[in-house]
C-alpha cells in the first residue's frame, strides 16, 4: 500500500447560496482545490453528498461535476454515508490512490440545504436514521441527539449550561474565518436563553443548516513533487460503523462507531490520543462533540466537559478544537462537512489560516466527521511534511 | 404516503412483534434476519408485551413536516421488561410529570394523519401505567 498525502485544497464560503446551483459549488470548490495542487485534470472524482436527490431533485453527481468541472470522461461517482459524506469520500479517494488504482482523485464534498423550507430539509436530514422505527415515530434528528443529552445530564449530574463550552469556543474561533456562515461570538448568556428545539437542544447546541462545498486532491505521497500544492500527510482515514437506531445500542452513550474509528485511525498512524496537536470534532450538537471526545479516547466516558475546561479548548489553550469554527460556527452543510474539516485541518498544518486562529507548533491535526447519530464514523490524522 | 410501508410494518406497530433466536434466545426489536448475538438465521416471531420504564425523553418543538401540526409532542427512548429498548412517542402525560425511570405501557393511539383526506396511521405509544 502507498502512502498518501493531500496537495490541493479548496472552499466555498458556507452560505444560504441563493444564487448558486450544486454543480457551480461543487465545480468551485473542485477547481480550486485543482489550481492549487497544479493540475489540470484527475484520474478520479469521488462526491460527498447526502441529499441531492431530496432536497435538489437532481442525483447521478459524479458524471455531473466531472462534465461541468471540464474533466470531459474521468470516473466520477457520489459518495453518501449521511452526514459523514464528506469524509467517506475521502476514504474513497485514499484506498483508489493508496491502492495503487489511481494517483491523482479529486474529493468534492457539497450540500444545498436551503432549497426548501426548514421543515422540509428536517424530514429530509432524518432520513440518516432508521426511518421504519425512529422517523416514522415523529422522532427528528435534533430529537435524536437530544434523548442522548438528556440522558448524558441524568447519569453525570450535569446542567445544561455546563455545554456551552463548546459552542461558545466555536463561535469564538469562526469569527476569523471568512468562509464561516456565523462570524460572531455568542455568551454563555446567550446560549443559556436560547430556544429550543428539541429538549434540552437549543438553537446555539445546533449546527445551521447550509450550503456549501470543500476539495481536496488526494495523491501518493511518493509524487508529491510533482504538485505544486504544499503537502499534507494523510497518516489515516479509518471508518468505523454502528448501528443507524440508538435504542439498538447497548450504551447508547458510548458510540462504538467513533471507538472503532479512532482505534483504528491510531493503529495505522501509529499515534495515540496524546498525540494529537489540534482536534476538529464533529460538533453537530453540543452533545455529540462531547461523546466524541470520550469514545476517541482524549477523556474517560462522563468527563467530556472537564476535561474541555481543564485542557482549555481554545487556540492557546492545551487542546485546541475547532480551530475554524466547527460545524457550529462554519456552518453544516451535511455532504461537505468532512471535507471542510480535513481542509481546515490541513491548512492549520501548512500555516495559512488567519493569525488569531493559527494554532503554533501544531504538527498533527484529527479531524472526525460522524454520520447520523455516530453510524458512519470517519477518523483522519494529518501531518505536517 | 407510504401505506405499503405501514401495511408491512403492522404486526411491530400494532402488537410489537420483534424476534427471538432459536439458538441462543436473543430477543430483537425491530425483527432482524440475522440474530446479532449469535448470528444465526434461525428467529420466530416474538411479541412484547410493553411494559417498560423510561431510559431518555424530549420535546419536540421543531418537528419534520408531517408531524409539524402535533408539535410540540414528547418522544421515549423506552427498556422494555425483556430487555430491549426502543423508540416512541409519549401520550397521556404532560412533560413536567415525565422522569426518566418511571413505568410505562404499550397503547396503541393515532401517528399521524396524511392530510385532511389522507388515511390515519395508528402504532405504538407509551403512557405512565395506570394505578387503580
Ligand atoms: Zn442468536
Amino acid at each position: 500500500m502507498r502512502e498518501v498525502a493531500i496537495v490541493g485544497l479548496g472552499q466555498t464560503p458556507v452560505r444560504e447560496h441563493w444564487e448558486s446551483n450544486l454543480r457551480d459549488l461543487a465545480v468551485t470548490a473542485l477547481r480550486d482545490a485543482m489550481e492549487d495542487a497544479g493540475v489540470d485534470t484527475v484520474d478520479g472524482v469521488c462526491v460527498g453528498n447526502m441529499l441531492s436527490g431530496a432536497l435538489s431533485e437532481q442525483e447521478h453527481l459524479g458524471s455531473l461535476i466531472v462534465d461541468y468541472a471540464g474533466l470531459d470522461g474521468v470516473e466520477g461517482m457520489k459518495i453518501e454515508a449521511a452526514c459523514g459524506s464528506g469524509a467517506a469520500a475521502i476514504r474513497m479517494a485514499v484506498k483508489a490512490v493508496s491502492s495503487g488504482l489511481m494517483d491523482a482523485v479529486g474529493v468534492v464534498g457539497v450540500e444545498k440545504l436551503t432549497e426548501y423550507s426548514g421543515k422540509y430539509s428536517t424530514a429530509a436530514l432524518a432520513t440518516a436514521a432508521d426511518a421504519d422505527y425512529e422517523t416514522t415515530m415523529g422522532l427528528s434528528f435534533v430529537g435524536i441527539n437530544a434523548l442522548l443529552m438528556r440522558r448524558y445530564l441524568y447519569e453525570y449530574k450535569l446542567q445544561k449550561e455546563d455545554f456551552s463550552i463548546f459552542p461558545v469556543n466555536a463561535h469564538k474561533n469562526a469569527v476569523h474565518n471568512p468562509n464561516a456562515m456565523f462570524r460572531h461570538a455568542i455568551t454563555n448568556e446567550q446560549y443559556a436563553k436560547s430556544k429550543l428545539i428539541a429538549d434540552p437542544i437549543n438553537l446555539l447546541d445546533s449546527s445551521p443548516i447550509a450550503d456549501g462545498a470543500a476539495a481536496v486532491i488526494v495523491v501518493a505521497k511518493e509524487n508529491i513533487s510533482r504538485y505544486k500544492g504544499k503537502a499534507v500527510d494523510i497518516l489515516a482515514c479509518e471508518v468505523g460503523t454502528d448501528t443507524l437506531a440508538i435504542d439498538n445500542r447497548e450504551d447508547p452513550l458510548w458510540l462504538r462507531g467513533v471507538e472503532r474509528s479512532a482505534k483504528k485511525a491510531y493503529y495505522v498512524s501509529g499515534l495515540s490520543p496524546k498525540d494529537i496537536n489540534i482536534f476538529e470534532a464533529h460538533d453537530a450538537f453540543s452533545i455529540i462533540t462531547a461523546l466524541s471526545l470520550e469514545a476517541s479516547g482524549f477523556t474517560e466516558k462522563g468527563n467530556a466537559i472537564k476535561f474541555a475546561e481543564r485542557a482549555n479548548i481554545g487556540i492557546n489553550g492545551t487542546f485546541p478544537m475547532n480551530t475554524s469554527g466547527g460545524l457550529k460556527g462554519r456552518g453544516h452543510p451535511v455532504g461537505a462537512t468532512g471535507v471542510y474539516q480535513v481542509v481546515e485541518a490541513a491548512q492549520q498544518l501548512r500555516g495559512t489560516v488567519a493569525s488569531p486562529i493559527q494554532v503554533e507548533n501544531n504538527k498533527i491535526a484529527m479531524a472526525q466527521n460522524i454520520g447520523g447519530s455516530g453510524a458512519t464514523v470517519i477518523t483522519t490524522i494529518l501531518k505536517q511534511i | 404516503m407510504d401505506i405499503p410501508r405501514y401495511w408491512r410494518l403492522k404486526n411491530q406497530r400494532y402488537r410489537l412483534q420483534g424476534k427471538k433466536c432459536l439458538d441462543c434466545g436473543n430477543l430483537s426489536f425491530p425483527p432482524r434476519l440475522v440474530c446479532r448475538k449469535c448470528k444465526s438465521r434461525n428467529c420466530e416471531p416474538y411479541e412484547f408485551k410493553g411494559m417498560g420504564t423510561l431510559y431518555s425523553y424530549t420535546t419536540i418543538f421543531q418537528a419534520p413536516d408531517r408531524f409539524d401540526q402535533m408539535a410540540p409532542y414528547m418522544v421515549g427512548l423506552i427498556d422494555l421488561e425483556e430487555g430491549v429498548r426502543i423508540t416512541a412517542q409519549l401520550t397521556d402525560v404532560l412533560p413536567d410529570d415525565v422522569q426518566i425511570g418511571m413505568k410505562l405501557e404499550m397503547v396503541i393511539r393515532q401517528i399521524y394523519e396524511d392530510g385532511p383526506k389522507g388515511p390515519i396511521l395508528y402504532g405504538y405509544k407509551f403512557r405512565p401505567v395506570l394505578k387503580f
